[in-house]
């Protein structure tokens, strides 16, 4: 992969996605065996939201190829809080780092940024939008536990407002995939990424039931029902229960089933399902250091 | 000229945009800028009987021709308007809107958390679809109502 800037997974070909997903693997395997890959390189963090998984496996991928940080710090902290605008503080921080990875509440930020700065910008997440870095962790996750051909995915949760769904459902069109769209009818996949969908021709269903296509899937990657998009609570109480899986509710899955989800959980996924041979979500929050080291690798 | 058109004068140099859907010709005059403070001579007449449209608007502006790019965004809201650019009282030029791919600067994005409705020192662009807008930040598509998105609206 050679991309000045990774902003959405529309970008990435499948070409694009192995080259990432093999050189992955080759961290994986060795992740302390290329200290002397990017010796001088500083990536800035720039997190406008708070993040644990994504900030702190960024660091560590540049740090395990040589690398340094340089962090903004919290946006309480920054000249944000002044009014800065977001264009003009790409502006700064370019000057000060070989790349910048960029978290916003906005949508359409990581691709704002990137036409403002000559260094690589990684879009780690902008709002209800995309997450690719995401999305490549999950599809090397995938196709370590079942492959990314001849795939039958279902998706479930948040698929409205959930930006490693509209990432991940994306990508997957690059392969041989089958989709399955679990959600309430109000959180159901946005009409862009259904767009998108539709004009690449994959095969595509939704339901709001787990129940009817559970027995068929290979994947199924689980997001937070978020209680915070729901204008009343009693409207919340009603779907979320629907959409909570334990290990009862998976007697009816393939014993193959990999079970994901993008982390942080907080009821979705009963306790005892981590210690079933389902349970692939702190694999998947792992592969995310040797990903990113792929990833930034092939950009800095 | 049609005893439809002839409800509003005829004008000796200038452009009329005829075959604007009916009520739409107030978002034609906000896509042209046009709002009176330019000192502009213009004609409106609205919802009057067409073969082609049933009910459509038309659009008299004195001592102005549309720009190329001023015609290609009204192709957004008036997809079948034809545009007579009036020399000397005559038609001087008669043409077909068409669809651009992309307008710049024009809409306004109708979802809140896009970057671009933000203080950002950037211009909204949206790429055209068959049957729509799409916001190029934010990703948003809008099918229906696209003139409620212009800007000066």
């Amino acid at each position: 992969m050679r991309h000045d800037h990774l902003i959405g997974a529309k970008q990435l070909s499948r070409a694009d996605i192995e080259s990432v997903l093999d050189r992955a693997a080759e961290f994986d395997a060795d992740p302390t065996a290329f200290a002397d890959a990017h010796p001088d390189a500083l990536l800035a963090l720039c997190f406008f939201e708070p993040s644990t998984r994504t900030k702190m496996s960024f660091e560590t991928a540049i740090k395990r190829l040589g690398g340094d940080t340089v962090d903004m710090g919290t946006v309480e902290s920054s000249s944000v809080k002044k009014g800065e605008s977001l264009a003009d503080t790409m502006r700064v921080v370019e000057g000060y780092a070989d790349g910048i990875v960029l978290r916003h509440p906005s949508e359409g930020a990581a691709r704002l940024a990137a036409e403002f700065v000559d260094v690589p910008v990684v879009n780690a997440g902008d709002g209800a939008g995309q997450h690719p870095s995401q999305t490549l962790l999950d599809l090397y996750t995938i196709r370590e536990n079942a492959g990314l051909d001849d795939l039958t995915v279902g998706v479930m949760g948040d698929l409205k407002y959930g930006r490693t769904v509209h990432s991940l459902a994306g990508a997957l069109t690059n392969f041989d995939a089958r989709m399955h769209f679990i959600s309430p009818d109000s959180l159901r996949l946005p009409r862009n990424v259904r767009f998108d969908l539709h004009e690449s021709g994959a095969v595509v269903k939704e339901h709001t039931d787990l129940d009817a296509v559970l027995e068929e899937l290979d994947v199924l990657y689980v997001t937070r029902i978020q209680r915070e998009r729901f204008p009343d609570e009693s409207e919340y109480r009603a779907v979320a229960g629907e959409y909570r899986i334990d290990a009862e509710t998976l007697n009816d899955a393939r014993d193959d089933l990999t079970v994901m989800h993008p982390l942080p959980r907080v009821d979705e996924i009963a306790p005892d399902i981590d210690d079933t041979d389902h349970a692939r979500y702190f694999e998947q929050a792992h592969n995310g250091v040797p990903v990113r080291m792929a990833l930034l690798d092939s950009m800095l | 000229m049609t005893d439809t058109e002839l409800r509003v004068s005829k004008i000796q140099d200038g452009t009329v945009i005829d075959h604007i859907p009916g009520g739409t010709a107030l978002h034609v005059l906000a896509v042209l800028g046009i709002d009176g403070s330019g000192g502009e001579e213009v004609s409106v007449g609205m919802n009057v009987p067409s073969d082609r449209l049933g009910r459509k608007d038309i659009v008299k502006v004195e001592d102005r021709e549309l720009s190329a790019d001023e015609v290609d965004v009204l192709s957004l809201i008036a997809p079948q308007a034809s545009i007579n650019i009036i020399r000397d009282y005559e038609v001087s030029e008669k043409s077909r809107v068409s669809r651009p791919t992309e307008v710049v600067g024009v809409l306004s994005c109708p979802n809140v958390n896009c970057i671009t409705t933000g203080d950002e020192p950037v211009d909204s662009v949206f790429d055209v679809l068959d049957d729509g807008v799409r916001c190029r930040y934010c990703d948003t598509i809008v099918r229906d109502d696209v003139a409620s998105l212009i800007e000066s609206t």
